[in-house]
């Protein structure tokens, strides 16, 4: 190790910035290969490697027809909807009705409240596979029969959502302190104007914490948006998962479908990032 | 409302004698049955009022306009308000109440639509899921433990339970190193190198398991000998002197497996590492120096005071990464679909519940699958248990 110092007096050490370097290379170059392919022809793709292309950039002939193909002869414009549509309620929802839940477990008495929670805390570990079968004949044809659309869905990420949500938001509430809540109710506040004025906005960081993280889950879901949505309101997802199985024609749509489903969760991912680690650090989330 | 049946005639539970003096807390002991009622009804209303405009978006969506964006906006207007409104008039119902009934109840108000989204979505399903896997295909008569018996006389069942705990072997120890090391050498960098080279490992994170086997689909791609390799690892391959592979078809020493769980290993050890780096940063300075000035080495440091610090974070990255690993499907599914002897239980419960639509069997294999977290479910709740012990 070399003897120099960094600015906040710590030595320099060269051994982990180089592993580092490598690590970060190794971790890029997958994510860079799809993106370099999605602005290559099929021809090209298919007769080089996408690195000869990154290595000599002014000689390969970039194009952006894949993504124009996609957005033309594809349905992939209502497919991003569609994840819009789904992600956004399916991740507000399970908020709502948790946070109220994790109020009453937090600062509430009341019989069986620890029953009810251990049970939640075990249920967090419960495959979402058993819901299935029941589920497809609660919400299909022979029950409700609203299996196919967006509401199917909305309800399902909510319900199986809500063991994880109820268990953040408690953990985090119960950092807060007793006082407050015990001087809102001395001042005559009821428990629901106490939730919304005082310890709804104090929890907003462990709200966004799971919002990230219930909204990269339901963005990026694929089994139950096969199994629960019709063709016409499939998601992006599904979408790049029936194009992966393309050969010869349209294959070079894969490479820019694939991107542009990622296109959207990076972005909730790095602005939401900061509440996210600090949620998930602050053993809002323990597993 | 089921609560409505618990609301008593108002006069006959006021409190006979004056309530003493008891600071200024909040409402009438008295019930006030104007709140009751307009809380009733409201939550009636909603509760119809948003159940009928979700089956208007299913049934009739030209009322609509066929609109998906303004379906979506409604529907997030009428969910979110809806919850809310809920909320509030269900507050007013049980505030309405008499004070000692109240205090009672609103727990469980505030309890009520959460409970019923879990009993519903989780606890019953599992409970039927159950009961199907002792019947037949289309759930519609008992067959005892047959399902049981065939899922145990199919050869790729077992092959799909050896490649999962290969998997829980292999996924979670290897994701845990990586992000050990990840957090330690990020650790050593300067502050700006090191939220930069975070932000690239834990980028993965955003991606889809479909995304992601779209991506690693590019580096196991196989050409024709002789002609150009476009895969990234048949290149390195084949420039070391090998000849192309179909590396996803390769069972041989499960090499097709394993190249899967790389997949999931490289989207899974930005997680690790965020939790990791943390607890890193949270052991004492001064347990380091004191060992330095022992005489420890830094890698004795590391082994015998950093370790034993963040144990308790190790295992619980181990056990996240570990349920996760347990229901691994898209990557399986998306990638092999369960050939060439890569098989896992997940897809194997996909593939007989829709494409053999074999409901019994399909749910025999989830009771497996239910029966094998039993374990990390005991670890679960004693984990939670001595946390709150500790609180």
């Amino acid at each position: 190790m070399s003897r120099t110092l960094m600015k906040d007096g710590r030595p320099r050490s060269v051994f982990s910035v180089i592993t580092m370097v490598v690590l970060v290379v190794l971790w890029t170059i997958p994510t860079l290969g799809l993106l370099a392919t999605s602005f290559r022809t099929r021809d090209d793709a298919a007769s080089s490697g996408w690195w000869t292309a990154v290595l000599n950039p002014f000689g390969a002939g970039w194009t952006t027809e894949n993504y124009s193909k996609v957005f033309e002869g594809s349905d992939i414009g209502v497919g991003l909807l569609n994840s819009v549509v789904i992600a956004i309620p399916a991740t507000i929802l399970p908020i709502m009705f948790a946070a109220f839940a994790a109020y009453a477990f937090t600062f509430m008495e009341f019989r069986g409240k620890d029953v009810i929670f251990i049970v939640i805390v075990g249920l967090l570990v419960v495959p979402i596979q058993v819901a299935f079968q029941p589920m497809l004949d609660i919400l299909g044809p022979e029950g409700l029969g609203i299996s196919g659309q967006y509401i199917s869905v909305w309800l399902l990420h909510t319900g199986f959502g809500m063991p994880l949500a109820l268990y953040t938001l408690r953990n985090y509430m119960a950092t807060l302190p007793v006082s407050i809540v015990e001087s809102a109710k001395v001042d005559g506040c009821s428990h629901y104007q106490t939730f919304w004025k005082l310890v709804a906005p104090m929890a907003v960081p462990a709200m966004a914490a799971f919002a990230t993280l219930q909204f990269l889950w339901v963005w990026n879901d694929l089994l139950i948006a096969k199994l629960f949505l019709n063709s016409d309101n499939s998601t992006v997802i599904v979408q790049v998962q029936q194009l992966l199985g393309t050969q010869g024609q349209g294959k070079e749509l894969l490479t820019a479908a694939a991107f542009i489903s990622m296109v959207v969760p990076m972005i909730v991912f790095f602005s939401l990032q900061r509440f996210f680690v600090r949620g998930l650090t602050s053993g809002a989330v323990k597993g | 409302m089921s609560s409505a049946t618990t609301a008593p005639p108002p006069p006959t539970v006021t409190d006979p004698t004056p309530a003493p003096v008891r600071g200024p807390e909040p409402g009438p002991s008295r019930a006030r049955p104007l709140r009751v009622l307009i809380g009733l009804v409201g939550m009636v209303l909603i509760v119809w009022f948003v159940a009928n405009l979700f089956l208007g978006f299913a049934f009739y969506p030209e009322w609509f306009f066929d609109n998906k964006i303004f379906i979506g906006a409604l529907a997030l207007v009428a969910g979110v308000g809806g919850a809310a409104g809920l909320f509030y008039f269900l507050n007013m119902f049980v505030e309405g109440l008499p004070r000692r009934l109240s205090e009672g109840l609103i727990p469980y108000a505030f309890l009520l639509p959460s409970v019923a989204f879990i009993g519903l979505m989780l606890i019953y399903p599992t409970i039927q899921t159950i009961n199907y896997s002792f019947a037949n295909a289309d759930s519609t008569a008992y067959v005892g433990f047959a399902n049981y018996r065939s899922i145990f006389s199919d050869s790729q069942f077992w092959q799909s339970i050896i490649n999962n705990i290969l998997w829980i072997i292999v996924v979670p120890a290897v994701t845990v190193v990586f992000g050990v090391v990840v957090a330690v050498l990020a650790d050593k960098l300067t502050a700006r190198g090191e939220k930069l080279s975070k932000s690239f490992i834990f980028l993965p994170m955003a991606i889809s398991f479909v995304g992601a086997s779209a991506i690693w689909g590019l580096i196991y791609a196989y050409d024709n000998p002789g002609s150009p390799q476009t895969g990234l690892l048949n290149a390195i391959w084949v420039t070391l002197g090998g000849e192309p592979q179909t590396w996803l078809n390769i069972p041989t020493a499960r090499l097709n497996s394993f190249l899967m769980m790389v997949i999931l290993i490289w989207l899974q050890v930005g997680f690790a590492m965020i939790l990791l780096s943390s607890a890193i940063k949270g052991v004492p300075e001064d347990t380091i120096e004191a060992a330095r000035i022992d005489g420890a080495s830094e890698v004795q440091i590391f082994f015998k005071v950093v370790i034993p610090q963040i144990k308790g974070t190790i295992i619980t990255v181990f056990i996240t990464v570990l349920i996760l690993v347990l229901k691994v499907f898209d990557i399986v599914y998306v990638m092999t679909n369960g050939r060439f002897n890569t098989d896992v239980i997940a897809n194997r419960f996909f593939n007989e519940l829709f494409a053999n639509s074999q409901a019994g069997r399909a749910t025999a294999i989830v009771v497996i699958l239910l029966l094998a977290v039993i374990p990390v479910l005991i670890y679960q709740v004693r984990h939670f248990r001595a946390e709150e012990a500790n609180r």
